[in-house]
């Protein structure tokens, strides 16, 4: 199981810091999902291929469009490109870095000293994560339907008609 | 591409005769690009007949090698990409649609022992590589940098993103009744019954989403011709169209075979002496059955306005497969299964 799970992840890091280096956004979009199917390989390698058909179905199919699709709808120019080289530079991303390599550090201190964490590389069926989801978790489940209805009611009042003369305010 | 490793990790861990599986497997392979291209002919044939024309018949016996003439044809134009396209994007769209097709051929099972591999989310997989899809419409519209295609793009995103939400439910009846995501477990469910008699507006449901999800004729609005010259392919050309086109062809296929498989019994039928091809024969009939009947839909049917094609999806197909779902639910429930 070792070398596809080292490859998944090699390319889930790389595509992932793609993902900040790029200056256009649409290419940008397109290493995010590299980074999600190489993700769900892990999770399907780790034995879990309920979650891993999830991630590819919600994450990369779904909302992952919708980035697309709001990217699309603004059609950035080439003056977007320059924005962007601009916002990139070494004063603004080495903070971030220092502290992401503090953790990592971190990360790798707690692995190398516990030996590594490893799964029982028994496979989890579709019907075990229900029983998980509607039994244990049952709260978190209603907590995140609650959090999704205020959301799905706030996108229906910034939809609305009849606040067009707003909208037109706010440009 | 992560899917790829995944399919063959799968493949694994099952075997009679590594040699024998290959050979299913390119069989397959080989089978479903003719049959894809094939389909060109065959659709053109009978939107014909419909329409009380001859359509091609010049080229070999009944027109056949009119797709030997089509390939030849497509093969040889020139491949132009546009100066002002975003060139990567623009040559990896057409490929994305193939590969998504041809990797959801993978989990279907034609007949006893005749698949690629035997995965139990097999159903998932294939909801997984149909979602992926819409990226191969949606940056083709936007690579291509011209209005045409980008208005195209924006359609195909919103209609397939719309319309795959109550694909995926649609299935869960038959998910529900058989108890599994694997597509072999399913038609092995239907020995006594159909799932096409208990689960009847699960097969409506999926025809509806299915033709929507292949931007077939009455949800042909990424592609519109009257209003946007060729929707998101409106700057390809050569060989990139022709992957489009049979992409558009494998899809077809694909969602004949996938309501043969659910809806329809698979290679379930009568038996004829023991013959024992016979079940491939019936899935092949079954799966043709359907594809001339998406022909037909595209031969008598017209294209609605899109806000209706979105309000009909949201508004209506979406709480009668939520209401589909509960009350296979509560059947099965009560049925102490």
């Amino acid at each position: 199981m070792n070398t596809p799970f080292v490859i998944a992840s090699v390319v889930a890091v790389v595509s992932t810091l793609m993902v900040i280096t790029r200056t256009n956004v649409v290419h940008a979009l397109l290493y995010l999902i590299v980074s999600l199917l190489s993700v769900s390989l892990v999770f399907f390698l780790l034995g879990a291929p309920f979650i891993a058909a999830l991630e590819i179905i919600i994450y990369a199919g779904a909302i992952m469009v919708l980035f697309v699709f709001v990217v699309m709808m603004l059609n950035l120019g080439p003056q977007s490109k320059t924005q962007e080289r601009m916002w990139l530079i070494p004063e603004v991303w080495t903070g971030p870095a220092v502290l992401a390599v503090i953790l990592l550090g971190e990360l790798v201190y707690i692995f190398a000293s516990t030996g590594g964490i490893t799964t029982s590389g028994k496979t989890v069926p579709a019907g075990d994560v229900g029983f998980a989801l509607f039994g244990p978790y049952l709260l978190g489940v209603e907590l995140a339907s609650m959090l999704l209805l205020a959301g799905i009611v706030g996108a229906y009042h910034l939809g609305r008609r009849g606040n067009d003369d707003e909208q037109k305010e706010e440009r | 591409m992560g899917e790829n490793t995944k399919t063959r990790e799968n493949e694994m861990k099952e075997i009679p005769g590594p040699a024998e599986q290959v050979l299913i497997v390119f069989s397959i392979l080989a089978a479903v690009m003719t049959i894809g291209s094939g389909l060109i002919w065959l659709e053109r044939r009978l939107l014909a007949l419909w329409q009380d024309r001859y359509g091609p018949n010049r080229v070999g016996p009944f027109g056949l090698l009119q797709v030997v003439a089509d390939m030849i044809k497509v093969l040889t134009k020139e491949d132009w990409i546009p100066p002002f396209a975003d060139r990567p994007v623009f040559v990896l769209a057409p490929a994305i649609i193939l590969v998504t097709v041809l990797l959801s051929f993978t989990v279907i099972t034609f007949a006893p022992g005749i698949r690629v591999v035997d995965m139990n989310v097999g159903l998932l997989f294939f909801l997984a590589m149909s979602s992926l899809g819409v990226y191969s419409v949606a940056l083709a519209g936007w690579a291509s940098d011209s209005k045409y295609s980008l208005l195209g793009g924006l359609r195909a995103a919103a209609q397939m993103l719309s319309y795959e939400v109550f694909m995926g439910l649609s299935l869960m009846g038959v998910v529900l009744q058989a108890g599994s995501f694997n597509l072999r477990d399913i038609v092995e469910a239907q020995r006594g019954l159909w799932f096409c008699v208990p689960q009847f507006f699960g097969l409506v449901a999926f025809l509806i989403a299915g033709t929507a999800e292949l931007r077939r004729l009455p949800f042909d609005l990424p592609e519109a011709e009257s209003e946007l010259v060729a929707g998101f392919h409106s700057e390809y050309s050569g060989m990139k169209f022709g992957m489009f086109f049979v992409g558009e062809y494998l899809g077809v296929t694909l969602i004949s075979a996938l309501i043969t498989t659910l809806f329809f019994g698979g290679w379930f039928g009568p038996d004829i002496m023991g013959w024992s091809l016979l079940p491939l024969v019936w899935f092949l009939l079954k799966t043709f059955v359907f594809i001339c009947g998406f022909i037909l839909l595209r031969a008598s049917l017209p294209r609605p306005r899109y806000d209706q094609l979105m309000s009909f999806g949201w508004k209506v197909m979406l709480p009668l497969t939520l209401l589909n779902v509960v009350v296979t639910g509560g059947i099965l429930l009560l049925a102490g299964r």
